[in-house]
């Protein structure tokens, strides 16, 4: 039988209902672990042990009482740390937030302490979420639990590895071009994606406002449905949020036949570019899906093509007015250069010593690409790719209800080996990039082990708010692949700590 | 900065064709904020009225305020405007302590209102049609205290921000150029400010106190050689804060720009700086058009929508244009130009209208405000907006002298009671004890007395000098103390010697 801490949330919280298990009991599991684990990990920034105990003291009386507000309630849980907590610094894995306690809850935090689940502690990240390995964060970056010289994806891998290593239950992490769904997929874990808007972002601190969104980082599909459930809904204080609920995630993820399922394959996204045992596993799943009565189609997207170039141009340009903020003048870090400290030049010497050298490259980039005589050429021109790609999505799925592809190009690689080609970095992102350029949901969930024995991943989309469609056709696939495995790719990651 | 040197206006304007732009700012009074639900008040302790929104916190994001759309609407209509279907919000992004999140919130290529007309009469009864280009909304920043160093932010040895005013919502009307006004451009300039500020006050959605920052003006003057057809380069003197500082920085600039070109000079595109104590301008910073704002269209916010529905709703709120309602009020009083004029210049019309409408004359209502209210105000230094006498005072004034109980010396006294906040008309007559004696007994006994005192008058009005009555009737009123209808004292002596 498996030990508690690898059980999914779900299973978690059945057995807080039942009485087999207390919050604070499981709480204190996790923490413990993490305590242990996080100098091998460095998962967590922050570990909140005593506002966690706290909190799960509290859902131990809600359960105790028969009234629990949630699915999930009791189930402890790591958070992201570019979700303001006012119960823990919020860095962004920046240095020009070191010791920032932020003033307010982000709604989605707001959501998860009204569930009932206690915060286990911050999970680290890219600076201000900008990177694929966590290796721009200002705080050194996380390892990977199935080969802690690998990185766990970014810029979520904090959570990823949290997730993965066992340190959390369950995880929330922030997409604006992969950094959930990248980092679930070279961790064996499942990574939502939600449509823009489905879940508020208030408090989540901006890198992209027109791409950036909230979303579960699990041990499966149901849990990541649930969990979905929790943080979704519309928030007054987003005015991107959407006005009208999507449904039941959950109740979605229960209808897991695949059966007559139209299935479209992206061209553009399953030949090149793709390592052999990437390829290999996603054509394996191909074929799962066509023996169990799915119907496969091929579908074209040319527009994918200049994917990558938009997204590099919009995000800069967003990123570089969301991070003008950080200036000194109200909260975070305050430098004073040598010489006259004229404001202009305290902003100047806050920002070179607070950011990272991948954050002044994309606020260089970001800001150049605004600059007058230089929009039309560059921000204009990738605002149209964004809308040709908005009409290859529409037309793509007006022949399948669902389209697939590997998640990433590759398992995870080294530390260091793409550090110094920003280009090779950016390409991690060529499947996921356009979900999040269209706004449609997406969910990557493991799809066997491919180059060096490590978890490969396989991407779903669905159109604009089809969130339940997505979940279903997760749900059906991962069946396949349970059945097929005998468990799930998560019961196969290592253990963490034991040599 | 010494004044520089000036040409005579008159010859200016022979040798040189004014042409004038003028950008004006209308804070709305809204009760919140607009993007926020903070208080939008003038004059509270600094940063009281504070978020995590207009403080530009991580993570906190912008939600418009629907009242100042309306508003906004209201004035693009009020102008004779064409009101956009779609309209967006977008970011001008540069760095400014007061700014608190490094970007203002406006609109740039979508404002709310555009291409309207304002028929604007000057004193000469000249109407010029002044053509509005646009009318945005935005933000206001937060106000800078420059402690030290002559109050500017250059030298200060530290600068306070007060928040308070961060966030509160602006509509920025922005005239085409406005050419042909000659010698009366500076007259025109601040007759349109007048106009512009009649009409917000009028659909009460600004204060409109010039002094307060409610409504100010950026003036931009240029001059070209008659003949030439190529615009002359620009200035823009700011924050011009009274209706006589529009009209006299106007003529300055027109003065102080002759005099550069005559001499053989050019003009700097430069922001200039009006100081009313000395009547001169100096120059700001300069401006170029090449000032890169780098703006872009706002992601955190929703275009604003209005449906035709909405805007006819507004239309139909909408109080009479300002110029057709001194029209009517005019013809409907019987006034001449110059008895119209002198309510209209004293800003009065709002205040004789409502005593008119509540019973008084218009002679008689115009009579007390631009006289004797109008001197008491002058008397105390102060604007009759802040004296305690409101338009039913005047009106209940009048009916007090109609029906005989005030006569004019009287009604002053009430007047004065009134606006020393001693109550109503009414309470300070019975206060005071200022009715007239009209009790015949009483002022028969002081006639009989005062011709028995004087007979040799008595003789002269019995020998049909009935002008010689006027001494009597001093007595009499000496006698009752100004509280008897002199009228009557005339009937009593003619009637008490001729018996």
């Amino acid at each position: 039988m498996n030990e508690l801490y690898r059980k999914p949330a779900s299973e978690l919280a059945q057995m807080l209902r039942n009485g087999e298990v207390s919050s604070v009991e499981l709480t204190k599991l996790f923490l413990d672990r993490s305590e242990k684990l996080n100098p091998l990990t460095n998962s967590y920034l922050v570990i909140n042990r005593e506002s966690a105990l706290e909190q799960a003291a509290n859902a131990d009386q809600m359960i105790a009482a028969g009234n629990t507000p949630s699915a999930l309630t009791g189930v402890p849980i790591a958070v992201k740390d570019n979700l303001t907590t006012t119960d823990a610094i919020t860095t962004a894995g920046s240095k020009i937030l070191e010791n920032y306690l932020p003033q307010y809850d982000s709604t989605v935090v707001s959501k998860l302490r009204a569930a009932g689940m206690p915060i286990l502690g911050k999970t680290n990240l890219d600076e201000f979420a900008m990177g694929s390995s966590t290796e721009f964060s200002a705080f050194g970056p996380s390892k990977n639990p199935w080969d802690l010289e690998r990185i766990p994806g970014g810029s979520g891998g904090g959570s990823s590895s949290a997730v993965s290593g066992f340190l959390a239950p369950i995880a929330v992490g922030s997409d604006t071009g992969g950094s959930i769904r990248f980092p679930a997929a070279v961790t064996g874990s499942v990574g939502a994606k939600p449509t823009y808007g489905a879940v508020s972002r208030y408090g989540l601190i901006a890198l992209a406002s027109s791409l950036d969104q909230v979303g579960p980082v699990t041990n499966d599909v149901n849990d990541a449905a649930l969990l979905q459930d929790i943080i979704a809904g519309h928030d007054p204080m987003d005015s991107t949020s959407l006005p009208e609920s999507l449904g039941q995630m959950a109740e979605f993820a229960k209808n897991n036949d695949v059966k007559g399922l139209r299935v479209g394959v992206i061209k553009q996204l399953a030949s090149d570019g793709f390592h052999p045992g990437v390829k290999a596993r996603f054509d394996e799943s191909i074929q799962l899906l066509t023996d169990a009565g799915a119907q496969i189609v091929e579908v074209d997207c040319p527009s994918f093509e200049y994917a990558v170039s938009a997204y590099y141009l919009i995000l800069p340009a967003e990123a570089s007015s969301n991070l003008a903020r950080f200036d000194s003048v109200r909260f975070g870090k305050r430098v004073l250069p040598e010489g006259n400290p004229t404001i202009e030049r305290v902003m100047a010497a806050t920002r070179e010593a607070g950011f990272g050298p991948e954050v002044k490259r994309r606020i260089i980039l970001g800001t150049y690409a605004l600059s007058s005589g230089y929009y039309d050429a560059y921000y204009g021109s990738a605002q149209k790719v964004r809308t040709l790609i908005q009409q290859d999505f529409e037309k793509a799925f007006a022949a399948a209800d669902v389209l697939i592809s590997p998640t990433a190009p590759t398992t995870a690689f080294k530390f260091g080996e793409k550090l110094d080609d920003p280009l090779a970095m950016y390409l991690n992102d060529i499947a996921t990039i356009p979900a999040n350029l269209a706004g449609i949901p997406g969910i990557s969930v493991p799809n066997g082990l491919a180059e060096n024995d490590l978890p490969s991943g396989l991407q779903i989309l669905a159109p604009a708010m089809k969130d339940g469609l997505m979940y279903s056709a997760a749900a059906g696939i991962e069946k396949l692949h349970t059945d097929k495995w005998g468990k799930r790719m998560i019961d196969f990651a290592p253990e963490l700590g034991v040599n | 900065m010494a004044k520089a040197e000036l040409m005579d206006f008159d010859k200016a304007i022979e040798k040189f064709e004014v042409v004038i732009g003028l950008e004006v700012h209308v804070e709305l009074n809204t009760k919140t904020k607009m993007f926020c639900g903070c208080a939008n008040v003038f004059g509270n302790e600094p940063n009281t009225n504070v978020c995590p929104v207009c403080l530009g916190l991580p993570g906190a994001l912008p939600v418009v305020n629907g009242k100042a759309v309306e508003s906004s609407i209201a004035i693009g209509l009020a102008l004779n405007c064409s009101i956009a279907k779609d309209g967006r919000f977008a970011r001008k992004n540069y760095f400014y302590p007061d700014l608190s999140k490094n970007f203002q919130t406006s609109q740039y290529d979508e404002p709310i209102a555009y291409e309207g007309e304002l028929d604007v009469p000057v004193a000469s009864g000249k109407v010029f049609t002044v053509g509005i280009e646009r009318a945005h909304m935005e933000e206001d920043a937060g106000k800078l205290t420059h402690v030290g160093g002559a109050g500017r932010i250059q030298g200060a040895e530290y600068s306070l921000v007060d928040f308070n005013r961060a966030g509160v919502p602006l509509v920025e009307i922005v005239t085409k150029p406005i050419f042909g006004a000659e010698a009366e451009a500076p007259e025109l300039a601040s007759a349109y400010v007048r106009q512009i500020r009649e009409i917000v006050r009028a659909m009460d959605v600004s204060d409109a106190r010039m002094e307060r920052g409610n409504v100010r003006c950026d003036a931009n003057v240029s001059l070209r050689p008659r003949g030439q057809e190529k615009l002359g380069t620009r200035t823009e003197t700011k924050n011009v804060n009274s209706l006589r500082s529009v009209e006299n920085a106007v003529r300055y600039e027109i003065q102080r720009q002759a005099a550069i070109l005559e001499s053989g000079g050019t003009i700097t595109q430069e922001t200039r700086h009006w100081h009313e104590d000395k009547k001169y301008t100096s120059a700001g910073r300069p401006k170029s058009d090449a000032d890169d704002y780098r703006y872009f269209p706002e992601p955190d916010l929703v275009p604003v929508q209005p449906t035709d529905d909405e805007i006819e709703k507004i239309r139909a709120l909408l109080p009479e244009n300002p110029a057709s309602r001194r029209a009517r009020l005019q013809s409907d009083w019987g006034m001449s130009d110059n008895e119209f004029r002198d309510i209209v210049n004293s800003d009065l019309l709002d205040e004789v209208d409502a005593t008119v409408s509540l019973g008084a004359s218009p002679q008689a209502s115009k009579k007390w405000w631009t006289g004797e209210i109008a001197r008491i105000a002058n008397v105390e230094g102060k604007e009759f907006t802040e004296l305690a006498v409101t338009p039913s005072d005047v009106a209940e004034l009048e009916k007090m002298i109609e029906s005989g109980k005030l006569n004019d010396r009287l009604a002053r006294e009430a007047l004065a009671g009134v606006i020393a906040g001693e109550g109503s008309v009414s309470e300070v007559m019975n206060s005071r004890g200022l009715e007239v004696v009209s009790d015949d007994g009483a002022l028969t006994a002081a006639v009989d007395k005062a011709l028995a005192e004087q007979p040799d008058v008595l003789e002269k009005i019995k020998a049909g000098k009935e002008q010689a009555a006027g001494a009597i009737i001093g007595a009499v009123m000496k006698e009752m103390r100004g509280q008897a209808d002199a009228a009557r004292v005339r009937e009593l002596i003619l009637e008490r010697a001729k018996a």
